[in-house]
């Protein structure tokens, strides 16, 4: 049972108040019919699921019902920093950048 | 490969069984094989089985980073069936469940394919639906299940809560009674040791470090402990792994690696003699020959390689059988633990090729790994040795992730397992 | 029956308060403070169970959690059965009813066991892996034979009549253990201030020193530990969970502490107590003092009742005043295994031999048994015991320097109890929890924890440190480190004086060699419970099993309800040596949750039966079960599925409740819908970015039709969406969908658009909804209203604010059965007076409630989808021939746009919606059937589509359906094919889903 700090709240609250909503940081393309199949598919359902640091958007879901970013590690499950949308995080893998802009 | 039998095991007392023969040898690597698989999980051994027996391609190696079926090849809960809602789908688990049909006999290794029925219970008029939907394609299909109604269903699971009372009533059931358990290790150990028997080598504790591409083509994979061995083909069968592999080839999957928590109750006298699954209030139940209750628990939603999930999946789920089997409400939970399922978007899994040239993927499995083992391996078998997919594999390639032809199981089951 | 074995004096026990107990229905007496197995012994009990695979006798060998005998069935009542408990942590009761779970006829006379004694040798570790496979057809028949056999107790066959809770703790340090060590640290962390959790196991605190009789500042050990607890108690800060087992060590501080709260008063709960509780605790930092457990040693026949540990033995003597013999004959590597005979000869009792395994022995305990006069014999082992139902005496060897082999010869000597010592295992299974790998100690003979992956300290015996002094010493400086971690003072502790004694060094021995081979020795048991013997593991080594998990697993070795406390590391070293290994090299132990067994109802607290889940009622639910109605669950909500009258059949309910639906008006309580309050400036360009249709356009007062599809084009959810003012909309959802469609708007906003000025909030339970439909819905609500409702004045698809039956109503003129309606939605706490005033001015148009199932009829006569049953994920809007929903004029590319464009999308052929009209206009096909082309064909057969709803229509009088076709909108007219389970054959024509008013004329009046 994870025990995590909401950002917004300001506390730490159980894992049962929160659910996570995946990869973070995966923008909408801006213009979709641009996009080709393979461009919306890989928006769409590929993902990094990393073995150590990931980058995942959470809800508040039982508590004030607001989105916010974490990064864990999922090897040990270490919550190493909650951020709000439109943050970018500070601990990183190595000098990586984090793929695509949130808006 | 030295033959099993009950009679062996009484001439081999004579002898305090002292001279049983390895099931499997310890081979150095050699520096080149035909075909390279990575992962000696279930599906691993099975592929390299098929592809020994029939595809005559005995220059392989299974390459198992620990040791062979040490992943969620021995920590799940053992269920097989094939009543699943898509063509594709259905051929697919079908396939793997005619395989598993005297799979003890041609391994001779008795994998104890127990036969003992798969109850899906229908606690709401939308399960009932979808539970009718499911028998009536599957009787198309040419695989067995059937609708039971709840007082039929009392009469064949007498422990099971049928009366009114429930928060969720049952309202009846589909069953797949060729469907069942199997011993989870026993398949591993059985297809090891057959494949060991057609010349494959099964190496372990090699763990694979990189893979060598050169073009877009794989020419051979970096052991930690062996370095460069080279292939002319490389399968990768790695779940819980697949997203890490993926990323040595360079390439990212419609995969994402989540807890799955399992538990077991203390042995007791025989309780349930079949299994008994319920998506609505989602938790599923069967009894082992020891007598461990073995209960499967839900899937943690976030990413997680530690083979540990959260507590409260496990609350959750005991809630669930307890519902469905109040009398265990005193029965006491003795173990439990984590494996690491590769889920896929659509919960159905990819035997694929890849973006680089030689280099295949059977990954994404989700819940429904172990009862897809003979099939996996069989078909991916046919994958490695003819380089592109068997007709039956086809439709899952990773390439409907791209055109939409997704095989979307959830919508079907609600939780596929 | 006498206590022949219970001493006239000494021990915890309280001899004035006799206890009754009955053990396979004999009776015996036991005292208050005995545990069962104590009592057991006083009364000389040997056999207390017969083992799993070979039906050997076994009596009681150790005396705590270790256990892996004394595994009884427990319950005076059918409904109060327990399986599985262990004798050596149930405490007497008076009126306790226990009984062995294995042996027929009885567990003394077992038939099996002749079967164990010659089948025995054909059992070797697998060998149901390599046998019962010919012929194929028989297998289930030796599996029926395998499960009679299985299992230990049984679980009850009625309803538990108990109830369990669960409560959230969150504290500074949670010490885990109340032994020296662990008192030591929670006094520590207590003084400075922390707030404490410190649980044990046992009824009382005070761990290792019960069982001793070592004195702490010269005064019974119990003394010091009476002290420190009556000033931990005296904290406000401090929580004492004695009974208390902490059974998991999760992530992020998160331990699960298992209160057993009346399991030693009675077998049920009394009155208003709770059986058994959960602690969920966080804690900031965890203090294990766990403690360990004694290894006993493997050798010959080591399973026949008298053989136990020495810890064991003095247990028993020192804290229950039992001596669980007369002979005794001690084997032990180490001086710990000395304290045994010395507590024993003081219990006056007659002690044969201590066999020391080392050449040399001459540690303080050793000179203590030397002085007493003791018989010590050195460099020697007990090789093998005989008996087999209680040990009649053993047979000493003398061994090489390193224990692998026997030199000399054999002596024999009488016993009836045999204690063996081959070290102390610590306790190390919490921090394993963790994930944290143990390490191998080669100086403490054993596991220790892993590196630390939570906020966690160790101190005692779990570092194998085993000496009084050293476990008070380590639990001061770990009490003293979380004070620091947590920021809080520095305190002083003064420990209590113990004579520290002079040890000689542990001797690395874990199997006793015979004299003949391990193969052909007698049995030598390593796990009792699943019947490992050493010959075992060296089969199974042999085989080529030889990672740890693969000895494990091919022998069971450590999957007992024991989880292998006592075997694991003599499993590990008998590989190790059947590999040619060092035990590090062969692997390590890993432990999982949870340490003892927990009872499910204790898992669940009071989440079962009526609060499994909460049902949700509308606020006019009493109305609906006062009138009879069947419920249907839809999610949570308990919704009214029809209104049956007396001696109607369920379709007789529904065409009454149709047609007067048709004829007259009906009335639907609606108040399930998901409703969602929009408003802000931005509100509607939202509505067009999460819809497939436009919402630009849509003025004040109107209401509109939406479908909302993810990003990959597909439907999941749908509804009628009022545009309250021009910033203000109501959006309404599927009663199940309805929190997911939420989520789904705030994700959007919050991580896509949060430029958008727009606010959402979830309504549902804000409003009651009634819903008139029929042609007689007009003149029912004007009758109740002060709005002018005529056709002219509220137009379809318009909503108003008025009054019904007095209270302000937004009333939406909108239509799921294709009759004029009106959704009259009135706040939550007027939902039943509103009701009940239609219902009353209702009568005399013939107004009739309908429930979900008349509502799904009338719609599907109208060819109207719901979601979630007509469709499944797989569906686009066009595959549901709702393109006129679709606008791709919009200028932004709402969700679903580009999804449905995708190739697969915008194939032929693709599985669409259509209706379908049997031949037999009689004939309903059943829901769920699946369509062929060709009913004769060969399976497996390509399905075409399915059947997604399907009725009677009394209306039409006529079966009507809704289902997918392959390219069915291209194949009017044609015919497909259902056949059934019972092998008919339905043939139906695929039409139009709107089989009723197609030109929907009826809801414009």
């Amino acid at each position: 049972m994870l025990h995590i700090y909401c950002p917004h709240c300001g506390e730490y609250r159980d894992e049962e108040e929160f659910h996570s909503v995946g990869q973070a940081h995966i923008a909408r393309p801006l213009d979709p019919e641009a996009c080709s199949d393979e461009e919306w598919g890989e928006y769409l359902f590929f993902r990094k699921n990393p073995r150590g640091l990931h980058h995942e958007l959470w809800v508040h879901s039982a508590g004030c019902r607001k989105f916010f970013n974490m990064t864990r590690d999922t090897q040990t499950y270490e919550i190493k920093e909650v951020y709000k949308i439109g943050e970018q995080p500070t601990v990183v893998v190595q000098l990586q950048a984090v793929s695509g802009a949130q808006s | 490969m030295q033959h099993y039998s009950g009679f062996g095991l009484l001439k081999h007392s004579f002898s305090h069984h002292e001279n049983w023969q390895r099931v499997w040898r310890n081979p150095t690597p050699k520096k080149k094989y035909d075909v390279i698989i990575i992962g000696g999980g279930g599906h691993g051994l099975a592929t390299a089985y098929y592809l020994a027996k029939e595809h005559g391609i005995t220059n392989v190696a299974v390459l198992e980073k620990g040791h062979l079926g040490g992943g969620n090849a021995c920590r799940n809960t053992t269920i097989v069936r094939s009543n699943y809602l898509w063509d594709e789908s259905a051929a697919l688990y079908e396939h793997s469940m005619q395989l598993w049909e005297g799979l003890s006999q041609e391994l001779n290794y008795n994998v104890m394919f127990s036969q003992r029925g798969v109850y899906h219970t229908c606690h709401t008029l939308q399960d009932m639906r979808t539970n009718e939907r499911l028998v009536a394609a599957n009787r198309l299909q040419g695989i067995d299940n059937e609708m039971v109604d709840a007082e039929q269903l009392q009469k064949e699971i007498p422990t099971l809560d049928c009366s009114k009372n429930a928060r969720y009533p049952i309202m009846g059931a589909s069953v797949q009674r060729r469907a069942g358990n199997a011993r989870h290790d026993a398949v591993a150990w059985g297809y090891a040791r057959a494949a060991d028997a057609l010349g494959v080598d099964l190496i372990q504790n090699c763990e694979v470090i990189d893979m060598e591409i050169n073009d877009g083509k794989i020419t051979g994979v970096k052991t930690k402990q062996y370095g460069m061995i080279k292939a002319d083909r490389v399968g990768c069968v790695v779940a819980g792994n697949s997203g890490v592999l993926a990323k040595m080839a360079g390439f990212e999957l419609p995969v994402e690696s989540h807890p799955l928590q399992a538990l077991v109750s203390e042995p007791i006298k025989p309780f349930l003699d079949t299994v008994v699954m319920s998506n609505h209030v989602h938790g599923y139940m069967s009894q082992s020959d020891k007598g461990d209750l073995v209960i499967g628990a839900g899937i943690d939603g976030w990413v997680g390689y530690g083979q540990r999930g959260s507590y409260g999946i496990i609350e959750h789920t005991i809630q669930a059988i307890v519902e469905l089997f109040p009398c265990t409400s005193r029965v006491r939970m003795n173990r439990q633990w984590g494996g690491i399922v590769d889920a896929c978007p659509d919960a159905s899994p990819i035997i694929s090729e890849t973006p680089i040239k030689n280099l295949f993927f059977n990954c994404g499995w989700g819940t429904g790994g172990f009862k897809g083992t003979p099939g996996s391996g069989n078909l991916f078998a046919h994958t490695l040795a003819d380089g592109k997919p068997h007709p039956i594999a086809e439709p899952f390639s990773i390439k409907r992730f791209h055109t939409g032809a997704l095989i979307d199981e959830h919508g079907a089951a609600g939780v596929a397992h | 029956m006498t206590q022949h074995n219970r001493l006239t004096s000494g021990g915890r026990i309280d001899r004035s308060t006799s206890m009754t107990f009955t053990y396979n229905g004999k009776s015996y007496q036991g005292y208050k403070g005995d545990t069962l197995a104590s009592a057991m012994l006083a009364n000389g009990i040997d056999v207390v169970a017969r083992s799993f695979k070979y039906s050997r006798p076994r009596g009681i060998v150790a005396a705590g959690a270790e256990e892996p005998n004394a595994v009884l069935q427990l319950g005076a009542t059918e409904a109060t059965q327990v399986p599985n408990v262990r004798a050596t942590q149930q405490e007497l009761f008076n009126g306790l009813v226990s009984s062995s779970t294995n042996g027929w006829p009885s567990v003394d006379t077992d038939v099996m066991g002749m079967i164990g004694k010659i089948g025995g040798n054909m059992m070797p570790p697998g060998f149901y892996y390599k046998t019962f496979m010919f012929p194929e057809s028989l297998w289930e028949t030796y599996e029926s034979m395998i499960r009679k056999a299985a299992g230990m107790g049984r679980a009850p066959r009625e309803t538990d009549p108990d109830i369990y809770d669960s409560i959230n703790q969150h504290c500074d340090v949670m010490v885990v253990g109340a032994g020296p060590a662990g008192l030591a640290a929670a006094l520590t962390a207590a003084r400075g201030g922390a707030r404490v959790i410190i649980a044990d196991e046992q009824n009382e605190f005070g761990g290792s020193l019960l069982n001793s009789s070592e004195p702490l500042d010269g005064k019974p050990a119990a003394d010091w530990v009476h002290d420190v607890v009556q000033e931990l108690r005296a904290f406000e800060n401090v929580t004492l969970l004695p009974r208390s087992t902490v059974n998991g060590f999760h992530d992020h501080n998160f331990l699960t502490v298992h209160e057993r709260r009346t399991d030693h008063l009675a077998d049920i709960a009394p009155a208003k107590m709770v059986r058994q509780r959960m602690h969920r605790v966080r804690a900031k930092w965890v203090i294990l003092a766990t403690g360990a457990h004694e290894r006993p040693l493997v050798y010959a026949n080591n399973d026949v009742p008298g053989c136990m540990i020495t810890g064991a033995v003095s247990a028993y003597i020192n804290r229950y005043g039992v001596v669980p013999g007369n002979d005794l004959v001690v084997m032990t590597t180490n001086d710990y295994g000395y304290q045994a005979a010395l507590d024993w000869a003081a219990a006056g009792r007659k002690v044969v031999a201590i066999v020391d395994t080392r050449s040399v022995a001459n540690g303080d305990r050793v000179e203590a048994a030397r002085q007493r006069g003791l018989t010590i014999i050195t460099g020697s082992a007990v090789i093998e015991v005989q008996g087999s139902k209680r040990v009649t005496g053993v047979s000493v060897a003398a061994l090489n320097a390193s224990g692998t082999q026997i030199v000399g010869s054999v002596t024999k000597l009488k016993a009836d109890t045999v204690a063996s010592s081959g070290g102390w295992s610590p306790v190390i299974h919490l921090s394993c929890h963790t994930g944290s790998r143990p390490v191998w100690s080669d100086a403490v003979v054993g596991f220790l924890p892993g590196p630390t992956l939570q906020k966690q300290l160790t101190a005692g015996g779990i570092n194998g440190q085993y000496e009084t002094a050293n476990a008070l010493q380590e639990g001061l400086e770990a009490g003293q480190q979380a004070l620091a971690k947590l920021g809080l003072p520095d305190v002083e502790l003064v420990l209590p004086k113990v004579k520290t004694l002079n040890m000689a060094a542990p001797m690395s021995l874990f199997h006793v060699p015979h004299l003949k081979p391990t193969s052909q020795a007698p049995k030598q048991f390593v796990d009792y419970q699943t019947d490992v013997t050493a010959a075992g593991i060296e089969i199974a080594c042999r085989e080529g099993f030889e990672a740890i998990e693969h000895v494990k697993r091919y022998t069971a070795m450590g999957f007992g309800t024991d989880q292998g406390k006592l075997g694991n590391i003599n499993g590990m070293a008998v590989a190790a040596k059947a590999l040619n290994k060092t035990i590090p090299e062969t692997g390590t132990t890993v432990f999982r949750p949870n340490y003892t067994p927990i009872a499910f109802g204790a898992i669940i607290g009071r989440n079962c039966g009526a609060l499994f889940e909460p049902e949700r009622y509308t606020a006019m639910h009493k109305w609906h079960v006062e009138q009879g109605a069947l419920f249907e669950d839809v999610g949570q909500w308990k919704r009214p599925w029809y209104f049956p009258k007396a001696g109607e059949t369920i379709q007789q309910t529904l065409n009454r409740e149709c047609l007067a639906v048709r004829n007259a008006v009906g009335i639907l309580d609606a108040s399930t819908l998901g409703k969602i309050d929009i408003q802000g400036k931005d509100a509607r360009e939202f509505l067009g970015r999460v819809y497939s249709n436009a919402w630009a356009k849509l003025p004040v007062g109107k209401c509109r039709y939406g479908l909302m599809c993810g990003e990959d084009g597909m439907v999941f959810d749908d509804g009628v969406t009022a545009c309250l003012g021009e910033n203000h909309f109501l959006m309404t959802t599927t009663t199940g969908g309805a929190a997911h469609v939420y989520e789904w708007l705030e994700i959007y906003h919050q991580t896509e658009w949060p430029e958008l000025e727009v606010y959402f909030n979830t309504v549902t339970d804000h409003w009651s909804t009634a819903t008139i439909t029929g042609p007689n819905s007009r003149k029912l609500l004007e009758e109740l209203t002060d709005g002018d409702v005529s056709n002219e004045a509220f137009r379809f698809m318009d909503w108003q604010q008025i009054t019904v039956a007095g209270v302000p109503a937004r009333v939406f003129r909108i239509s799921f059965t294709g009759e004029l309606s009106f959704e009259i939605n009135v706040q939550a706490n007027y939902g039943m007076a509103v009701w009940e005033k239609l219902i009353e001015a209702g009568k005399k148009h013939g107004l009739t409630p309908y429930g979900t199932e008349t509502m799904h009829i009338l719609r599907a006569e109208k060819g109207f989808i719901i979601a979630g049953q007509d469709t499944d994920g797989s569906v686009h809007p066009y595959d549901l021939g709702m393109g006129w929903c679709v606008s791709n004029q919009k200028p932004f590319s709402y969700i679903g746009k580009r999804g449905m464009n995708r190739s697969d999308c915008v194939r032929e052929n693709r599985k669409q919606l259509v209706g379908l009209k049997t031949k037999n206009p009689k004939q309903v096909i059943p829901e769920g059937s699946a369509a062929v082309l060709d009913p004769n064909g060969v399976k497996p057969l390509s399905i075409e589509g399915h059947i997604s709803s399907s009725y009677w229509s009394e209306t039409l009088g006529r079966s009507i359906a809704m289902g997918f076709i392959k390219g069915g909108l291209d194949k009017m007219g044609e015919s497909v094919f259902y056949p059934l389970a019972d092998g008919t054959v339905i043939e139906a024509e695929i039409c139009s889903p709107i089989f009723f008013d197609p030109k929907g004329e009826r809801q414009n009046v």
